[in-house]
């Protein structure tokens, strides 16, 4: 390997540069915002009943850390999420190939699906407790009911925009639609899978706490609409920075995921 | 000797709201064994379509198609291979794998059937890219693994569909050359569709001229370089030219 040449040390090094820069201007501006958070509360220019402040905010975690609810409460809206996603990924790709197995099925169900994706699904949830009763199997199925129309219908579109020329090649090979599916239609559409999964967690989580918000005695959300009620804003600041971390880190998460796949790949 | 391959009167439309489009009408063809039959004709005459109906893809409207003298089922076509004008290898899969996408699909991947496909790519030089990705192969060298891919399945008949068409013009006179030295070492019946009369003049024993759509037989010129001579080497034949010339005006005479 050649030494690089003096102009592309320097091409790297400004490249590192910015990217230090970038780096250090965007955490500037969450300390700077944190900074006059805290001293606007202090110094009484905002009323810290309403809004609250970083320092209360901490102590407030630390305090609901030691007793231990703040796990109990991140853990069941980080269980209901993961198990709505699993779910509306299963049953979005099971859906997707039996539309693509069977054109007419598509053709007839395809109004009812555009209305129930274009449906505000919020609508659905107060319904859905009713029918199911309040408990996680309901919110899991809010978190559902928010992502798994638009997956079906987009997985389905994908799966139909295959080459009809890779189809050919897999019928001149001796193989059945069955085959086009395993060795052209699912394989291809791995990268886009990974696109509708980072959609959907972020969706997931949306139709968790709307879930919460309506019937939970427990959860992020819940603690959201409880805090919101009785001016305990410390726990809803609280509870929207946690819930912050969670969608970057379920969202990196898959992300991560995708890039291995990627690496495979090349 | 029964013919490898025999058209009767075989017709084929499609058909769309806007109405219907005959594309062939009254094919009588015979391939025989060994032959290299190219089939040229103006653009959008039909030509595809007919391959498509050699190969089972498609069932004739009218007429019938015999395959070693019987009549052609869907099931019958594993003896057929089928060459795509693109060679969609995958590239979620490497060489190796793509060469092998036949054999897996009809579940003959036995020991002996990926030693031969080994040695397949050993002698056409693609040995030592097997694991490689179609990305990283030139186009010539793409268009040769698309070839054992169909080879892989030991086609009695071979259907090339323009195979070279998506290729540079050097690439594809070498790439031809490569290929129709292979179809002839390994003893295969070809058919090949082509719109390039060179190619079809340097490749073939056989050149069928098809009519406008519908399309209809209009003639068949016989090929008579020594079997010996490659493509590259025909091209430079004083015959060549007229060849050319002959199959040329005919077209013409279409238009």
């Amino acid at each position: 390997m050649n030494e690089p040449s003096a102009a592309q040390q320097r091409f790297l090094l400004a490249r590192k540069r910015r990217k230090r820069a970038v780096a250090a201007g965007r955490l500037c501006i969450f300390l700077a915002f944190l900074a006059l958070w805290e001293g606007a509360a202090q110094t009484g220019l905002i009323d810290s009943f309403i809004f609250s402040s970083p320092s209360q905010v901490v102590r407030c975690a630390y305090a609901m850390a030691m007793d231990g609810s703040l796990f109990s409460h991140i853990g069941i809206t980080l269980f209901e999420t993961l198990a709505s996603f699993a779910l509306v990924i299963v049953s979005a790709l099971a859906a997707a190939i039996l539309l693509w197995f069977h054109e007419g099925l598509s053709e007839t169900l395809e109004p009812y699906l555009v209305v129930l994706n274009s449906l505000p699904k919020s609508a659905l949830a107060p319904l859905l407790i009713v029918w199911l009763g309040a408990t996680y199997r309901t919110i899991i199925v809010t978190g559902m009911s928010v992502a798994i129309f638009g997956s079906i219908l987009g997985l389905y579109a994908s799966f139909r925009s295959v080459d009809p020329e890779k189809a050919k090649l897999i019928y001149t090979l001796g193989g059945t639609r069955r085959h086009v599916l395993s060795k052209v239609v699912l394989p291809s559409n791995i990268p886009y899978l990974f696109s509708v999964m980072k959609v959907n967690i972020g969706l997931c989580l949306v139709g968790v706490i709307i879930g919460e918000f309506i019937s939970s005695r427990k959860g992020l959300g819940y603690l959201i609409i409880y805090g919101s009620q009785v001016f305990k804003l410390d726990w809803v600041i609280m509870s929207i920075a946690i819930l912050c971390v969670l969608a970057c880190g379920l969202y990196g998460l898959i992300a991560q995921l995708e890039k291995r796949y990627a690496r495979r790949l090349s | 000797m029964e013919p490898m391959m025999e058209l009767k009167n075989v017709g084929f439309s499609y058909h769309s709201v806007a109405g219907e489009t005959p594309a062939l009408s009254n094919i009588d063809l015979v391939v025989q064994k060994g032959d290299f039959l190219a089939v040229v004709g103006p653009s959008g005459c039909g030509k595809s379509t007919l391959l498509s109906l050699l190969a089972g893809l498609l069932e004739p409207e009218r007429g019938s198609i015999f395959l070693s003298g019987k009549k052609m089922t869907r099931a019958g076509a594993g003896a057929i291979g089928y060459m795509l004008q693109h060679d969609h290898l995958f590239e979620w899969r490497t060489i190796e794998k793509n060469v092998l996408l036949g054999l897996e699909i009809q579940d003959k991947l036995t020991p002996e059937a990926r030693e031969r496909v080994f040695d397949m790519l050993k002698a056409y030089g693609l040995y030592k890219f097997r694991k490689a990705k179609p990305s990283q192969l030139s186009g010539g060298m793409r268009q040769r693994a698309a070839l054992i891919r169909t080879l892989a399945l030991s086609p009695e008949l071979l259907l090339l569909d323009e195979p070279f068409s998506a290729l540079d013009y050097q690439t594809r006179l070498t790439v031809g050359d490569d290929i129709g030295k292979i179809i002839r070492k390994e003893g295969k019946t070809a058919v090949l569709v082509t719109h390039d009369l060179s190619e079809a003049i340097s490749l073939s024993s056989r050149v069928l001229i098809l009519s406008r759509r519908p399309a209809t037989v209009k003639r068949v010129i016989p090929i008579g370089f020594p079997m010996e001579k490659s493509a590259l080497e025909r091209r430079n034949c004083p015959e060549f030219s007229d060849y050319f010339n002959e199959i040329w005006k005919e077209l013409d005479e279409n238009e």
